[in-house]
């Protein structure tokens, strides 16, 4: 079986980003860029899977600018086997992500597609749905645990608000990762040596997919969150009960 | 002229409060009609949504197994009757952010996700980047298919709707999945998600039995138990305590956090909070930055000691 896992440039999660005064945007330039944290994940899960021997090859693909060769290259000091960068220059929404991955997935056969559940930076969390729909295929979102069961079967354990929910999906599938699935491995220097010389394929998205359905949604500005009002620092229980207690919030 | 389509959650007896919240988003729409589709195999769950008042219509789709809790079993059918209305919520809970996407892929369209304020039935502000940046977006495709922030928008309190409710049985329920298990906490204390008080606990709490007076003090005061992501991944709590970025938003009109350092993925999750108290005993925690009320100091001592004070 082959593993494809698409994973996404991003500005890398410790970064506090600052929106531009003129409210075009966050500032990026010369931002720490990294892999998704939870596309991260997914690439150690499929690698943790192939080193169990039940797949063969892991591709990891992007859809971006150039620059996300870097993450590919990552990808593939972590121990994935080869890479498809699918170029763009322009921003992607979920829905053409999800066509264009279909593509990929049309071409590359996988028994299992696994991503992150959301990029930390447009936080959508849509992408693996809407490629498990137009793949008319099982999804298995946020995932904790992922176990190979009898048959074409993967039982999928999944953070849901209320606790923790297992289900059963038939492979091919689609698996979103959630933070406590794996701790994704660190990188060897030999490992990103070895890196260099592994297949990276550079597709454009024109002819992956030339017409994308759907329309993009418009951005028309960013702004700033409403910071909330410095508070007041207490010195004793006795200080920060008589103020909770003037707001009524304990008797 | 807008007309919405609102997915109701619940969990198998009781209609989840996320369905009332979505509601008020929806009332904001200024809609001409306001229907909720349900998915379950209790037609008591179609009173409680049809005792909403702004609500027109109840669609009742009864559900013979798990299937109406699986995204691929129910998106078709919401994606079918969303065909007759311009807009479709769900709530941004796991439940609806695992099928709306499903939905809006049916009819493709891009989904407008952790929708937080509306500003007419096109435009509307979303968080991006864990909420340090906050976008206007605006779509104008035929169905608008949006994940609603619950933290955002209050519950609807009415219990006077008289809503008209039609059933179905479900004819999309998928072969190649199936549910299994569902294991919760099970705990007596108020539901975290709603509760009007939240007592929360992080890396600093030590451990698993350490966090037992962090229980104390919310049974004390009737307040709902949260923790960090630190907290959880630590072990010392189950996940579905964890409040952040990818855990709960919430909105309490107290929140008191002990031993939480405060990163920005945490923060995430209470932006919205009445009252944020924060005790820590490292004076430079981020945490004290967005704190109403901080108190510098040992939890071990401090919670006891308010315990006897209260």
């Amino acid at each position: 079986m082959k593993i494809l896992v698409a994973i996404k440039r991003v500005v890398d999660y410790n970064v506090r980003v600052q929106v531009k005064p003129d409210g075009s945007g966050v500032a990026t330039d010369g931002v720490k860029m990294s892999i998704n944290p939870f596309d991260e994940i997914a690439i150690e899960e499929a690698l943790r899977i192939k080193e169990q021997g039940k797949a063969e090859e892991v591709v990891v693909v992007t859809i971006g600018s150039n620059d996300s060769q870097q993450q590919l290259r990552t990808a593939m000091a972590m121990g994935a086997d080869r890479a498809i960068l699918v170029e763009t220059d322009t921003a992607v929404q979920p829905l053409q992500a999800a066509q264009v991955l279909l593509k990929v997935i049309e071409q590359e056969q996988p028994g299992l597609v696994i991503t992150g559940k959301q990029a930390i930076d447009d936080d959508n969390n849509q992408t693996p749905q809407m490629l498990a729909t137009l793949w008319n295929r099982p999804q298995a979102t946020f995932a904790s645990k992922v176990e190979f069961v009898e048959g074409n079967k993967i039982s999928v354990t999944r953070e849901v608000d209320a606790g923790l929910e297992t289900i059963q999906v038939e492979l091919p599938a689609v698996v979103s990762t959630d933070l406590r699935l794996n701790e994704p491995r660190f990188v060897k220097l030999p490992d990103i040596m070895k890196a260099k010389r592994k297949p990276l394929e550079v597709k454009a998205i024109a002819d992956l997919v030339p017409a994308p359905k759907g329309q993009a949604i418009e951005v028309l500005k960013h702004e700033a969150p409403q910071p909330r009002q410095k508070g007041v620092m207490v010195e004793t229980v006795d200080e920060l009960l008589e103020i909770l207690k003037d707001k009524g919030l304990v008797s | 002229m807008s007309k919405v389509l609102i997915l109701a959650e619940h969990n198998g007896t009781k209609i989840n409060q996320s369905t009332a919240k979505v509601l008020t988003a929806a009332k904001q729409l200024k809609a001409d009609t306001i229907d909720v589709v349900l998915f379950g195999n209790d037609s008591g769950l179609a009173t409680q949504v049809a005792a909403l008042a702004g609500v027109n219509a109840v669609k009742y789709v009864q559900c013979n197994d798990n299937h109406d809790q699986l995204a691929a079993s129910i998106a078709p059918t919401i994606a079918d009757l969303g065909k007759d209305y311009s807009h479709i919520f769900g709530p941004s809970t796991t439940f609806g952010k695992d099928v709306m996407p499903r939905v809006a892929a049916l009819l493709e369209v891009n989904q407008l996700s952790d929708v937080m304020e509306i500003i007419d039935a096109n435009t509307f502000k979303r968080p991006i980047y864990a909420g340090n940046a906050i976008i206007t977006v605006k779509t104008d495709t035929p169905q608008i298919v949006a994940t609603v922030r619950t933290a955002s928008f209050a519950a609807d309190k009415s219990t006077d709707g008289s809503a008209s409710v039609t059933e179905s049985t479900l004819s999309t329920a998928a072969e190649h999945t199936t549910f299994v298990e569902l294991s919760t906490g099970n705990s007596d204390r108020p539901d975290l998600q709603t509760a009007s008080k939240v007592i929360s606990g992080g890396r600093g709490v030590g451990s698993e039995e350490n966090f037992q007076i962090v229980y104390d003090l919310a049974d004390k005061i009737g307040a709902a138990t949260g923790a960090s992501r630190a907290a959880v991944d630590a072990g010392y709590v189950p996940n579905d305590m964890q409040v952040g970025q990818t855990g709960k938003i919430i909105a309490p009109d107290l929140y008191m956090c002990f031993g939480i350092s405060g990163a920005i993925q945490h923060l995430t999750g209470i932006k919205d909070a009445g009252t944020i108290v924060a005790i820590n005993k490292d004076g430079d925690a981020p945490i004290f930055e967005v704190a109403d009320v901080g108190l510098v100091g040992d939890l071990f001592k401090i919670i006891p000691e308010m315990m006897e004070k209260l």
